[in-house]
């Protein structure tokens, strides 16, 4: 039943620091189902956004090297859990394609890379490769009764002519994820919408407002959690909870997990793994939930009033 | 043979980039040619009687004109010759305007096609020999395709006019999109009353043969001559028997059938009628919901209709019409809305197409007129209109503007306020087109006396919170963001061509867009001709229109056949293949190949097998010649011996050397 | 740089004079960037679906539009430069298939090379983020949250997270420098000197 497949691996710079829980889960989970992550030997920072806000050949240039040292280790796949890094390894997977970008940039590098590597994120992997029935045979706990939305951020299916993954408007590869491990999703009306990004630290203000609108509609949806795919959308949801209150005088207690966590969590892999200590936003009341069976009495009379 | 050249300046048209001086000097000394020069407008009055005046004083036995493109003039220049008393076929065009003056600026290289144009084309002339016409009788039927209004106002016409008509629709009823629509703009009357009696005169006409729920599955013949096998689908109701009493709608237990004329806004039973005004009245079976084909047990129906009309049992039925000319009025559709995931269209139930809007309005829909939301049923009281769905979209292969879609969103705003005085609508727009007889008057009325609010911008997404859809826009002229939040979204969707219209496009013979609408011979001059002889355009499914437009289009493409009828006989193209009975051997490969079968089987009179052209039903294709390996089937006035000749007037070392 | 003229950039007022527009300006974007400004109908959906507008000075619709009219000044002088956070969304919708982010982003180098930054802090922190990356390979946090208060003053950034986020072990305060650092600062050196050029 388990997949096994053997791919290399691009933590990121985060993955070793503020989103470490994320590194860890997709580690575990990729594990118990038969993924085998190899970590590119020696890989540097994709240059995530400052990069390519500076110049373009300097910014493929550091994604490019990452893609040469997978080429060097025999492969021409390479999966990261992060979209941001994604989005570089892509970009630069598209860019030189054109023979006089390649050139230009392979000029700054040691080894050229040779036009030969197709990034994926760990989310395609998991739902392309592994797929939702694999995922499901392996629950050992399901997360019935927990109410999850399902938060994308901005670019990892955007725009679609680079990323080539699931619905730019109305990604599903999540939530069908989050339903294997038999949590209930709703359907959550901003999954790509921006969360402001690494403004945090320069513009509190922006993050306060479009990580707020997020918070906002999640709780109006009456969710237990979030769940995101993405460091910075992570730790802006979740560590940032605090100071998103403070500005807009709310008081939102919505923890926001990784989805790999809660693969982990269904899968009932060891706390470490889980890693939900890491989390800023207490999850306990949200995991509370789980196995406990939810009445929904009204919803049925709807359903049956539309049956007549 | 005596040949004079005339070169045409066309204004500065061929002048700008070709000396057409010299042209005509480099003329005087090809073969044959005794005659040349050069004239501002050939095709004007005195420049046809100067073809026609040196054709007299200089004897001339052929004619070559070097103007445009003989899609334009050659049938006139052919008259001119014939005026002059030669045989109209003894004239050959060369084209130096769309093949030399418009495509290169170099006027040193141009004067050089074109001289070598002149050349090619007298070399043709040289070996061209008088054909005469034959006659043939026209039958002086019509066949219409598309009951909306254009086919409606077309068959009428003709009807009017005495010509049997065949109007074949391919749903249950005529009535088209415009029997959906509940008032029309700008006069807001109501779409069906206008409507409606035309469907009753379509029905009540003696001169009107109606198929619906029929498709065209083949066009076979020529202008005058057409034979067309149209498919009858099965209703599985002998509509012989039917008298639309609607019992079988009452007591129909699958009651949760996808309803099409409601735009899938509410249901209908598995036998339906599609609406009240249906011409013909009749019921019909949706097979993919009803139980006795979907489970194999029911047959409610059966027992309770009256006149015993039901046949589970009917399959589909081909038959044959013989017409003279047809007019295709297919109509368009509607641009699937669910490409614009943004706005959450196919997803959030109370984000609908304007054409569900319209069923919501309509006394005959499924609210009884009512404007109530998909979603809860509750009346809406904001209404955001979005425009251009489907239409100056690059980025879903829609570039154009569908025309018709400022309108009809000026039209319904104004209804809103009409159905709920409380309400508020909001159109976003990129641009208001209306430039119709009292458009913007009417636009100009919603905004100043309705109070619709416009905003310049488009809306970037969709989405709900609670039971409100928030819109969020931008209002350029504002310079800025704005969100609106809305009880009820409509879609303004644009038009695309009929499904299917490519290929009936095939079927008939006649050209298309890259979009699939219909191609007219030519923009301003024939807009409700095609390319093919005998088949006439009317409506949308040449492009987007409007009702008028419709209309005007629908008496045009009449207008059109009745002309083409008011002679008895046609005169056929001499053009045509010619066996050379001596070199047959009765293989009959050509007549395997004919597309039309225009060749025929016969002996001569010693028993040897041998093909005969029927000259009125050939058209000229070439493709006989082509295949057969004995040369012995010639196009006339393309004969291979005129190609070749052209060709070595061309290269003439070339053709040497092999 | 000094940006004492800050405010004369925000300014909607503005006379252009279009029979003098720099249209040099609207080709080199179009060549850096790629896309063709006169596909742009000013449809406005960029700014409609933009998540920073609120922040912006000048609406991205604007700033395209300023583009055909060839305002060099204006547009690269502009806040809502250094504050789009290339999240795709006029890119993904954009009904011409202009890559407005990408466009976006061709201004900022612009700007930068201009020597423009209208958002001090958000230069500040590029910078400071990719010294961290030249310097170690990998990005140090801790350390470029340390350079970064350094280098604007603004000592009070995020203290009030560090209670809550320091115990949960996730910031290391060393970095994790790679074994080919030296490799990533030649891609740097190499880069500059081709700057140079």
């Amino acid at each position: 039943m388990t997949t096994q497949m053997t791919i290399p691996y691009y933590p990121g710079c985060s993955g070793k620091g503020t989103s470490k829980e994320y590194d860890l889960s997709t580690l575990g989970i990729c594990e118990a189902l038969g993924v085998d992550l190899v970590e590119i030997p020696d890989w540097n920072c994709c240059g995530s956004t400052p990069a390519h806000t500076v110049n373009h050949v300097l910014s493929c240039a550091l994604s490019a090297r990452n893609l040469a040292l997978v080429s060097k280790m025999g492969f021409n796949e390479v999966t990261t859990p992060c979209p941001s890094c994604l989005t570089n390894l892509k970009v630069a997977e598209h860019k030189m394609h054109k023979e006089s970008f390649r050139a230009e940039t392979n000029a700054l590098l040691d080894i050229p890379y040779e036009d030969d590597v197709e990034a994926k994120s760990v989310l395609q992997i998991l739902y392309e490769n592994v797929g939702t029935e694999a995922v499901a045979a392996r629950v050992k706990k399901p997360l019935e009764g927990l109410r999850v939305a399902c938060y994308y951020g901005c670019i990892m299916n955007r725009p679609p002519e680079v990323m080539d993954f699931d619905d730019p408007e109305h990604p599903m590869a999540m939530d069908h994820l989050m339903e294997a491990l038999g949590a209930e999703v709703i359907p959550y009306p901003l999954k790509v919408e921006c969360c402001g990004a690494s403004y945090g630290i320069t513009r509190r203000d922006i993050v306060s407002k479009l990580s707020g609108k997020l918070l906002e509609v999640a709780e109006s949806l009456g969710v237990d959690a979030v769940v995101t795919a993405c460091p910075l959308c992570q730790m802006n949801l979740d560590m940032r909870q605090s100071q998103i209150n403070t500005d807009n005088g709310t008081n939102y207690n919505i923890p926001v997990f990784y989805f790999t966590q809660l693969m982990a969590k269904a899968f009932d892999l060891s706390y470490r793994i889980q890693g939900l200590n890491k989390l800023i936003v207490s999850p306990k009341t949200a995991l509370a939930r789980i196995g406990k069976v939810v009445e929904k009495p009204v919803e049925k009379v709807t359903e049956e009033a539309a049956e007549k | 043979m005596r040949i004079g050249v005339f070169v045409c300046h066309c204004g500065s048209n061929i002048a700008g980039t070709v000396d057409c001086e010299k042209v005509a000097a480099a003329a005087k000394d090809f073969p044959d040619v005794v005659y040349s020069d050069d004239t501002m407008y050939a095709c004007s009055e005195p420049g046809q009687q100067g073809i026609i005046e040196a054709v007299k004083e200089h004897k001339l036995t052929g004619v070559v004109v070097a103007s445009c493109s003989p899609r334009m003039h050659e049938p006139t220049f052919r008259r001119a010759v014939e005026r002059a008393g030669l045989n109209k076929y003894m004239f050959e065009m060369a084209n130096i305007r769309e093949h030399v003056s418009w495509v290169g600026k170099d006027k040193e290289l141009n004067t050089n096609k074109a001289i070598d144009l002149v050349m090619i084309a007298a070399e043709k002339l040289r070996r061209d020999k008088p054909l005469i016409s034959k006659k043939f009788d026209i039958n002086k039927r019509v066949l219409i395709i598309g009951g909306g209004v254009a086919g409606i106002q077309a068959a009428l016409d003709c009807a009017d006019g005495g010509l049997e008509v065949v109007l074949v629709e391919k749903t249950t009823s005529i009535g088209g999109k415009m029997a959906k629509l509940d008032k029309t703009f700008p006069t807001v009357d109501c779409s069906s009353c206008v409507l409606g009696p035309k469907m009753v005169d379509v029905a009540q006409n003696p001169n009107i043969t109606l198929h619906t729920y029929s498709e065209i599955e083949e066009v076979g013949g020529y202008v005058g001559n057409f034979e067309i096998k149209v498919k009858k689908k099965a209703t599985f109701v002998d509509w012989e028997k039917c008298t639309g009493c609607g019992l079988c709608m009452e007591k129909c237990p699958s009651k949760k059938s996808f309803d099409y004329f409601n735009e899938g806004i509410g249901t209908t039973t598995a036998i339906n009628i599609p609406f009240p005004q249906a011409i013909p009245k009749k019921a019909k079976i949706d097979a993919d919901f009803c139980r006795k084909f979907t489970k194999g047990k029911c047959g409610v129906c059966a027992k309770i209709c009256p006149t015993k009309a039901i046949d589970f049992e009917m399959k589909d039925e081909i038959i044959t019409e013989n017409v003279g000319a047809i007019i295709t009025a297919t109509g368009y559709d509607l641009f699937d809305f669910k490409k614009y995931a943004e706005y959450g269209a196919g997803k959030y139930p109370d984000v609908i197409t304007s054409m569900q809007y319209e069923r919501l309005m309509s006394a005959s829909g499924p609210t009884t007129g009512h404007i109530k939301r998909p979603s809860d049923g509750k009346e809406p009281k904001n209404i955001v209109f979005i425009q251009c769905v489907g239409s100056r979209d690059k980025s879903v292969n829609r570039p154009y503007c569908s025309g018709f879609c400022c309108m009809y969103t000026a039209k319904q705003a104004i209804l809103t306020k009409d159905h709920i005085p409380d309400s508020q609508s909001y159109v976003f727009y990129m641009d208001i087109r209306s430039p119709g007889k009292s458009y913007d008057e009417f636009v100009r009325r919603g905004i100043e006396e309705y109070g619709t609010e416009y905003i310049r911008g488009r809306v970037a997404m969709v989405y709900p919170v609670g039971d409100k859809l928030i819109v969020r826009g931008a209002d350029t002229l504002a310079g800025s963001q704005v969100e609106v939040e809305a009880d009820l979204v409509v879609l303004a969707v644009g038009a695309e061509s009929a499904v299917g219209a490519p290929q009936l496009a095939e079927t008939l013979r006649i050209s298309y867009d890259t979009y699939g609408f219909y191609m007219e011979s030519h923009p301003k001059l024939k807009p409700v001709e095609t390319n093919t002889a005998g088949v006439y355009l009317a409506g949308a499914c040449q492009g987007p229109k409007d009702i008028p437009a419709s209309v005007g289009q629908g008496s045009a493409a009449a207008a059109k056949v009745l002309a083409l009828f008011s002679k008895d006989q046609l005169e056929s193209d001499p053009q045509t293949a010619l066996v050379n009975a001596a070199r047959c051997i009765g293989c009959y490969k050509c007549v395997e190949t004919c597309p039309f079968g225009a060749i025929k089987e016969i002996e001569d009179r010693f028993g040897n097998a041998k093909a005969e052209v029927i000259e009125t039903i050939c058209q000229g294709c070439g493709l006989c010649s082509v295949t057969c390996p004995q040369s012995a089937i010639q196009l006339q006035h393309f004969t291979d011996n005129q190609i070749l000749s052209e060709v070595k007037a061309l290269c003439p070392s070339m053709m040497e050397k092999s | 740089m000094l940006l004492s003229n800050k405010k004369e950039v925000v300014s909607g007022m503005n006379t252009y004079k279009i029979a003098s527009v720099d249209a040099a300006f609207t080709a080199e974007v179009e060549e850096r960037s790629g896309q063709i400004m006169s596909q742009c109908y000013q449809c406005g959906n960029c700014t409609a679906g933009c998540p920073y507008t609120f922040a912006y000075d000048i609406p991205v619709n604007q700033i395209m539009r300023l583009i055909q009219l060839g305002q060099r000044d204006t547009v690269l002088k502009c806040r809502s430069l250094w504050l789009c956070a290339t999240c795709q969304s006029c890119t993904t919708r954009c009904p011409n298939n202009i890559d407005v982010a990408g466009v976006m982003d061709h201004l900022r180098h612009m700007a930068r090379e201009q020597g423009y930054a209208t958002e001090k802090n958000v230069k500040i922190f590029v910078d400071t983020f990719l010294e961290s990356v030249e310097k170690y390979g990998r990005v140090f946090e801790m350390g470029l949250m340390t350079n970064y208060v350094k280098k604007t003053g603004r000592f009070w950034t995020d203290m009030d997270l560090a209670p809550k986020v320091l115990p949960k072990g996730k910031l290391p305060f060393k970095p994790h420098p790679i074994q080919g650092r030296g490799k990533i600062a030649e891609i740097f050196k190499r880069f500059r000197e081709g700057q140079r050029k």
